[in-house]
């Protein structure tokens, strides 16, 4: 586990890369989200002012 | 345009799309776990040390799927703003729009990954090659289409003038791909993207197949989203948006 871990001497440069790809993949997914829960509220939360 | 298919016609309809990227996006999501999952393993457990590099070559793993996307979600971008320019269709303003920020977050991966890698093994972080350059330019035309897209007011004059930088830009695609070729460059030449046997264990370019594949799946996926999101807000005034925002 901690040869796996240590990645042979290289572990701040292999996992520096995942842990950006991470944060990659992660705002890939949240952004979207945030902006349809916005737009949730804005649209459909306006109609009910309306209403 | 008598030659569309009908079911593609149909397809630029808002309403149909969203419902249709509905349909669509748990199977990317889906194909998108798996690809990354066995890519993942493969690539950090089963793949073996390089003889050279040991086990910092697993880079590999993040950047070059990253690096491929830069390309690939470009080479879409600028189809679609093709599409917009001849055709001025909604859907495809849409995804010009929604493709530029997941672009350039490949990109920025593909350059940050690409600078981890650069150190242990070259010695330095960076270094103003023909690739590396290029590459950067890369980021510089997603961000421009960004920009671009958030300074104009009228989102159809928006797309108009995005869709001009990304046709342009796209001049930079095959640079950067063959700019390893054109030019001496510290970074290396075409392993796996070249018309001869990948000169890389099976091994090894399994696991890296598998992720570049998820990468794709996944930026489908993000993109399906992101199209849908700006569908809903340009037919805010449509009464189909609060039915569906319910």
């Amino acid at each position: 586990m901690s040869d796996f871990l240590s990645m042979g001497g290289y572990a701040v440069y292999v996992w520096g890369s995942y842990a950006a790809a991470v944060a990659v993949f992660a705002w890939n997914l949240i952004a979207p989200r945030l902006r349809r829960r916005a737009l949730r509220r804005q649209l459909h939360g306006a109609r009910q002012e309306q209403a | 345009m008598t030659w569309i298919p009908n079911w593609l016609h149909r397809l630029a309809s808002p309403p149909v799309f969203h419902g249709f990227a509905d349909r669509l996006t748990p199977w990317l999501a889906l194909a998108s776990a798996v690809l990354l999952g066995y890519g993942l393993v493969g690539g950090l457990a089963l793949a073996p040390a390089d003889y050279q590099q040991g086990e910092g070559f697993r880079i590999i793993y993040v950047h070059v799927p990253a690096a491929w996307m830069s390309l690939f979600v470009y080479s879409f971008m600028a189809g679609a703003a093709v599409v917009t320019l001849i055709w001025r269709i909604k859907l495809a303003e849409c995804v010009l729009t929604s493709c530029a920020p997941v672009g350039a977050s490949f990109t920025a991966l593909a350059l940050v990954s690409g600078m981890l890698w650069g150190k242990p093994m070259w010695g330095t972080y960076w270094t103003w090659d023909a690739r590396l350059t290029s590459e950067l330019i890369l980021l510089f035309l997603y961000l421009g289409v960004g920009g671009l897209q958030q300074a104009i007011g009228d989102p159809r004059a928006a797309a108009r003038a995005c869709a001009l930088l990304a046709v342009v830009g796209f001049v930079n695609v095959p640079i950067v791909h063959y700019s390893v070729e054109w030019w001496n460059t510290l970074h290396q030449g075409p392993t796996i993207t070249k018309f001869d046997k990948p000169s890389i264990a099976p091994s090894m370019l399994w696991p890296l197949l598998s992720m570049a594949l998820g990468f794709t799946t996944f930026f489908g996926y993000v993109l399906l989203q992101r199209v849908q999101n700006e569908l809903l807000w340009r037919e805010r005034g449509n009464p189909w948006v609060r039915e569906t925002l319910a």
